[in-house]
């Protein structure tokens, strides 16, 4: 479903972030991008939801070319893919519910679709009880939980999640990879940059490391082969 | 964009509003305060301007005939006047005429001269150009059978230029005024930004249009616009009633200078208070929201 082919990307102050990748990265799939800091690993994830565009090379994902797309059309383009950040990017003066309804409202659904679907993926990570409050009233992993319910609410075939579990303690961080495991074994694609040995060893998946703008390693069952 | 997406973006311009809490109140003041010097300036303004053609309407000349022309010679007289340059308007006022309106100022005493008349039929002669009255005088002064023609010389030049340096002082206070709107607007603007960009960011990462995210901040704009008028508004309307009311008699026997009467020129005033909060609000709107739209 994700085909990058001969990816390069140089930026405006002449750092090569991402020097020909080419990856495929099949439906359904669980994959961990690894890699240390400024290696390229926060471009090579961005580059897939558009929020960075290659200098040269293809992605193609669904079928769309990012490459090629233009500016008018990447709203289309987000709405087909979830994405997750590390600091979770909720809008401070919407509630819980109103977060998760803004990625259906974007897509005109009407209200009583949105209502039903927003506490099935509110109910999903378990906090259907917390839909009134403000995201600065919940824990750090409660809104992590908030900003995978409103990824997936518009049901994505594929799931980008950016350190989701970068800000989390241990065991928070465990109670996100098991619905991101969840979401998984239901057929959705994920993509995880992650910094998180523990997880990677643990709950073994492809991993992808990415070193200076390349890849280094592509393992089906891989290790996080750094020491921190 | 279907109705019901219109009816969502109309709810969450009313809920951010709310939310917002000082921020919308930052905002509200600004126009409130930008207005308010924009209701009172157009006050005074349209209030100077409509003295200033009261003044200007009521430059008269009064031309005296001699007392021997015969009603030939007056007809003839009459339109001569008529013919010289930069003349606008002529009346004609006999002696008897003018013996009325004497007594109606000093009383019935002065009946007693209709019976031996002193009096000058009379010109009244109004110029095209008020300012061109002293001209026109002149000119009519040098026609046959006239006795003499008079004016408020040297106090109709003074007036004259008061009303210019009042105008050139109307000019300079508006430009003033336009800049303080602008500077208070664009101020609160880029507090507005600064607060908003991140907002803008995620709506836009979760897939939202353009317009999905531009549409709640105009209709914001729109409200904090109409929500800034209201208190100029209300406050234009209530002073200058009770301006009215104060000076108006005083004015009256001046029978000169009156003030605009209060209906159809409030309405104006409101209207055009009302048209410039909400087209504030939206430019405002607009051009915090157009910096951030290019994630």
């Amino acid at each position: 479903m994700i085909q990058m082919k001969d990816v390069y990307k140089k930026y405006p102050n002449g750092i090569v972030a991402a020097n020909g990748i080419t990856v495929d990265i099949k439906q359904g799939e669980f994959v961990y991008v690894v890699g240390p800091s400024g290696a390229g690993k926060s471009t090579f994830i961005k580059m897939m939801y558009r929020e960075e565009k290659p200098t040269s090379g293809d992605i193609i994902i669904n079928g769309i070319n990012l490459a090629k797309i233009k500016s008018k059309k990447v709203p289309l383009l987000r709405r087909q893919i979830g994405v997750v950040f590390q600091d979770f990017k909720l809008l401070p003066r919407m509630n819980v519910y109103e977060n998760v309804a803004f990625a259906l409202e974007v897509i005109e659904e009407s209200p009583k679709v949105i209502r039903k679907r927003v506490m099935e993926v509110l109910d999903l990570v378990g906090l259907k009880h917390k839909a009134r409050m403000f995201p600065t009233e919940l824990s750090g992993g409660e809104q992590q939980r908030i900003s995978i319910a409103r990824s997936i609410v518009n049901r994505p075939k594929l799931v980008i999640a950016d350190e989701p579990t970068g800000n989390l303690d241990p065991d928070t961080s465990w109670e996100i990879m098991n619905i991101f495991k969840e979401i998984n074994s239901r057929g959705t694609t994920i993509i995880m940059a992650t910094h998180n040995k523990e997880i990677v060893n643990t709950l073994k998946h492809r991993v992808i490391a990415v070193e200076g703008g390349m890849i280094a390693r592509d393992e089906a069952e891989g290790d996080y082969g750094y020491e921190i | 964009m279907k109705f019901r997406t219109f009816g969502r973006h109309v709810k969450e311009s009313f809920r951010s509003i709310a939310r917002n809490g000082w921020m919308t109140f930052a905002s509200v003041s600004a126009v409130t305060v930008t207005l308010l010097l924009v209701g009172v300036f157009v006050v005074i303004m349209m209030n100077l301007n409509k003295l200033a053609d009261d003044l200007e309407n009521d430059v008269e000349m009064k031309v005296f005939v001699e007392l021997t022309a015969e009603d030939q010679q007056i007809t003839e007289l009459e339109q001569q006047i008529a013919d010289t340059l930069g003349v606008k308007e002529v009346v004609y006022s006999t002696k008897e005429d003018e013996l009325v309106k004497l007594a109606q100022d000093f009383g019935n005493d002065l009946q007693l001269f209709e019976q031996d008349n002193p009096l000058h039929d009379v010109f009244y002669v109004k110029a095209a150009t008020p300012t061109e009255t002293a001209a026109v005088a002149t000119r009519i002064e040098r026609l046959d059978q006239v006795s003499r023609v008079e004016f408020g010389k040297g106090k109709i030049e003074r007036l004259f230029a008061v009303l210019d340096v009042s105008r050139n002082v109307g000019l300079v206070l508006i430009l003033g005024l336009l800049f303080t709107a602008m500077f208070l607007i664009s101020n609160t603007i880029r507090i507005t930004i600064v607060a908003r960009r991140r907002d803008i960011e995620i709506m836009k990462l979760v897939g939202a249009t353009n317009w999905f995210i531009r549409i709640p901040f105009v209709f914001e704009g729109m409200w904090l616009g109409i929500m800034g008028a209201l208190l100029p508004m209300t406050l234009v309307t209530t002073a200058y009633y009770a301006i009215y009311n104060e000076l108006q008699p005083r004015l009256a026997q001046s029978e000169l200078i009156t003030l605009l009467p209060p209906m159809p020129f409030l309405l104006q005033v409101n209207g055009l208070i009302l048209v410039m909060g909400i087209m504030i609000g939206i430019w405002g709107s607009f051009m915090s929201v157009r910096k951030f739209l290019k994630v």
